[in-house]
């Protein structure tokens, strides 16, 4: 949790942005407290670099998401987006670690590829980004599968699954600490630095905000969407990446990730439709909703009950949130 | 991914087989003690050729169907869709080579998983007029029944692996099934296991007859023992499904003592969740893939490694050939032996220039082309 604390951005200019990570923080702070009070090594150290570790590849996520929901969009395609990289991650390397960096560079531009598409199809085309993303969603996945025949082949060398195992141990502070863990601070900080130290972070708010102003004022409207697009396949690329890494080779691995993405937004205090959001919030709403599925387990509730609790939090977050804009906006 | 459940139905279904004719009842203790019972067997046949022998069964008379050499044989497949059936479809074909002499050609159909491909496949195979016997590998078992049946009228059949519900095929190749990998695997659990352990159970998908056999056996006996089975869950087959779970379970228990798994595709993951979590290896049933085996013989686990053996391949091309020439084979249904690789036989099957997924029981390291064929070095 000291990293996590760490990764606190300096105050954020608005004053409602704020507000908003202050909630994310604190629905995760009392879940973790749920969390250690059921099994109290979740607070020692090795007990959240653990957790950390499992929630990275979604906090992730959430923080490419977020760029496409703060313009005003929504990405459905991440999901299958993490499954076909870890498919092409195998069927590329063959199990061979000299190819591992190869696979990766042409996973990113895979990923550049797929964001170039769902962008175009948006801004230009004038597709709803639900629509677009949805069919993105059909058509990754249907390639994964062709790819693969449709069960899992092949094998990740080993420096290709360092990246979600590997952890560096007698680290003076924590003891523990996973790779993927360095992967998500790097991660959120570009995000935040991105979305929040940038003028193209400005666009990104303005588009969301007010597309026809934004375009009075001169923003290329067109290019930040595209922008936002590629930028939320990309993280998806590293959430793959790091997936591949913890659990090798799996057809399923990104099923129902972009639910888990949008809601870690929502929580974060990201508001649907766009113009609102920060990193922090929605790292901090992926942290959350990841401490509530461990909370879930703990607790001994079967999975089927856990997608289904999931889907409630999902409407109940945006209801939250829609009511905070009403009441405080 | 709505379809990724299905997918692992067909995955399921090809790793593993149909138990027969009778497989409706999951939890027959019919079947239960007929397993008990073949396992116990000593094998028939000739030494180390695990392939050739049987367990109990009788020869039945072929010379109906003698006709000169060499044959024209063909082969309905229901698919290569996983690396099981990879590996027993390579041995199959190294055996078609073996036999060059007695085969004139060897024409093959690959269903793809298709029922309906695969009675077409049948269908036209029987109406070429040019095969001489017809061997089946049913994708399912109650869809296939009809085409076998019309085939059955026109030209010997051999059926093995997955079964159809009819007798008419001269002989139905198998190994001893579900029950006996549930049996082998839960009584070695049932053995290690410290007093009060945390046993988990690790399925694929349910449903599928012939791994809730493997699994209806495993539990009569973890019930009869007394067995603390902390859960068993779906895994669809999926690694990173499978690792969470396994996490999940050992967050939540602190500890789990054996893992049990209907079948050993996703051993090593189940394997590397304990590794992750810094807790002691667990007891653990897995398959004779070789990632398992050699994770098992790197990390010294406490396992066992029932197998569902791709040698069975072989037999089918034998009892072919045999039947043509009017040499008796064992029939209607010919059982083959189903060894359990266990610690003391362990080193014998670890091999590090065979690739992680290649299933060791193939009975095929004495065949042309091993190990390249397989895939090895």
């Amino acid at each position: 949790m000291t990293v996590a604390l760490k990764e606190r951005t300096p105050r954020p200019r608005f004053a409602d942005l704020s507000r908003q990570v202050n909630i994310g923080v604190a629905v995760f702070v009392v879940l973790y407290a749920a969390i250690a009070f059921r099994q109290p090594s979740y607070v020692e150290p090795a007990g959240v670099m653990n957790f950390l570790r499992r929630a990275a590849p979604l906090a992730i996520l959430a923080s490419g998401q977020l760029f496409v929901i703060v313009s005003g969009g929504f990405d459905l395609s991440v999901g299958s987006l993490v499954t076909l990289v870890v498919i092409g991650a195998s069927m590329m390397t063959g199990g061979d670690p000299a190819l591992t960096w190869g696979a990766i560079g042409a996973l990113y531009a895979m990923g550049l590829a797929v964001g170039l598409l769902n962008g175009v199809a948006v801004a230009y085309l004038k597709v709803p980004s639900i629509i677009a993303t949805l069919g993105m969603l059909l058509s990754v996945d249907g390639v994964a599968m062709m790819w693969s025949g449709g069960s899992p082949r092949g094998y990740l060398p080993e420096n290709f699954r360092a990246f979600g195992r590997f952890v560096f141990r007698d680290v003076p502070g924590v003891g523990l600490l996973p790779l993927s863990v360095i992967v998500l601070a790097v991660v959120t900080l570009l995000a935040w630095w991105g979305l929040h130290g940038t003028v193209f972070g400005r666009r990104v708010f303005a588009v969301g905000d007010n597309p026809r102003a934004a375009e009075l004022a001169g923003v290329r409207v067109d290019l930040t969407r595209i922008a936002a697009f590629i930028l939320s396949a990309l993280s998806a690329v590293t959430a793959g990446i790091l997936l591949g890494g913890f659990a090798g080779v799996s057809t399923d691995v990104g099923h129902g990730l972009e639910l888990q993405a949008i809601a870690a937004c929502v929580i974060g205090g990201a508001q649907l439709m766009g113009g609102r959001g920060s990193v922090v919030g929605v790292v901090f709403g992926a942290l959350s909703l990841f401490a509530l599925f461990t909370l879930l387990n703990l607790v001994g509730l079967p999975q089927a009950l856990r997608d289904t609790a999931q889907g409630l939090i999902l409407i109940f977050a945006v209801a939250s949130g829609a009511y905070r804009q009403r009441t405080g906006g | 991914m709505r379809t990724s459940m299905t997918r692992c139905g067909a995955v399921a279904l090809a790793v593993t087989f149909a138990a027969g004719v009778r497989a409706q009842d999951f939890d027959s203790q019919k079947d239960f003690d007929y397993a008990k019972q073949l396992l116990a067997m000593t094998p028939q046949g000739p030494e180390g050729k695990p392939w050739e022998q049987n367990l109990g069964g009788k020869e039945i008379d072929t010379s109906k169907y003698k006709k000169p050499g060499p044959y024209n044989v063909c082969f309905s497949n229901a698919g290569v869709d996983n690396p099981w059936r990879v590996v027993g479809w390579t041995d199959m074909q190294a055996e078609v080579d073996m036999l060059k002499s007695d085969i004139k050609s060897f024409t093959a159909a690959d269903a793809e998983g298709k029922d309906d491909k695969q009675i077409s496949d049948i269908n036209s195979f029987v109406a070429s007029g040019k095969c001489d016997i017809l061997i089946v590998s049913p994708n399912t078992t109650a869809a296939l029944t009809p085409a076998v049946e019309a085939a059955c009228k026109k030209l010997p059949v051999v059926v093995f692996d997955r079964g159809v519900q009819t007798d008419c095929p001269v002989t139905f190749v198998n190994p001893i099934g579900g029950y006996g990998w549930g049996i082998v695997t839960a009584d070695f659990i049932v053995s290690k296991l410290p007093k009060g352990g945390k046993v988990l159970g690790l399925r694929i998908l349910p449903g599928v007859d012939v791994l809730e056999t493997r699994w209806s056996a495993a539990n009569r006996i973890f019930k009869a023992n007394g067995v603390n089975v902390v859960g068993a869950e779906f895994t669809g087959g999926d690694n990173a499904k499978t690792k969470s779970i396994v996490e999940d379970y050992i967050n939540r228990f602190g500890k789990i003592d054996a893992v049990w798994m209907d079948a050993g595709a996703t051993a090593v993951a189940a394997i590397e969740a304990f590794e992750d979590a810094g807790q002691p290896y667990p007891i653990i049933t897995g398959e004779d893939q070789m990632d398992f085996l050699t994770a098992w013989k790197k990390d010294k686990l406490t396992a066992v490694a029932p197998t569902y053996p791709t040698y069975q391949w072989r037999s089918p091309v034998i009892a072919a050939v045999k039947i043509l020439k009017g040499e008796p084979v064992i029939g209607p249904t010919w059982k083959l032996p189903q060894p359990t690789i266990t610690q003391d036989t362990l080193d014998k099957y670890v091999n590090p220039n065979m690739p992680p997924l290649f299933y060791a029981m193939c009975g095929c390291q004495d065949m042309p082309g091993y190990p390249q064929r397989w895939g090895g070095k």
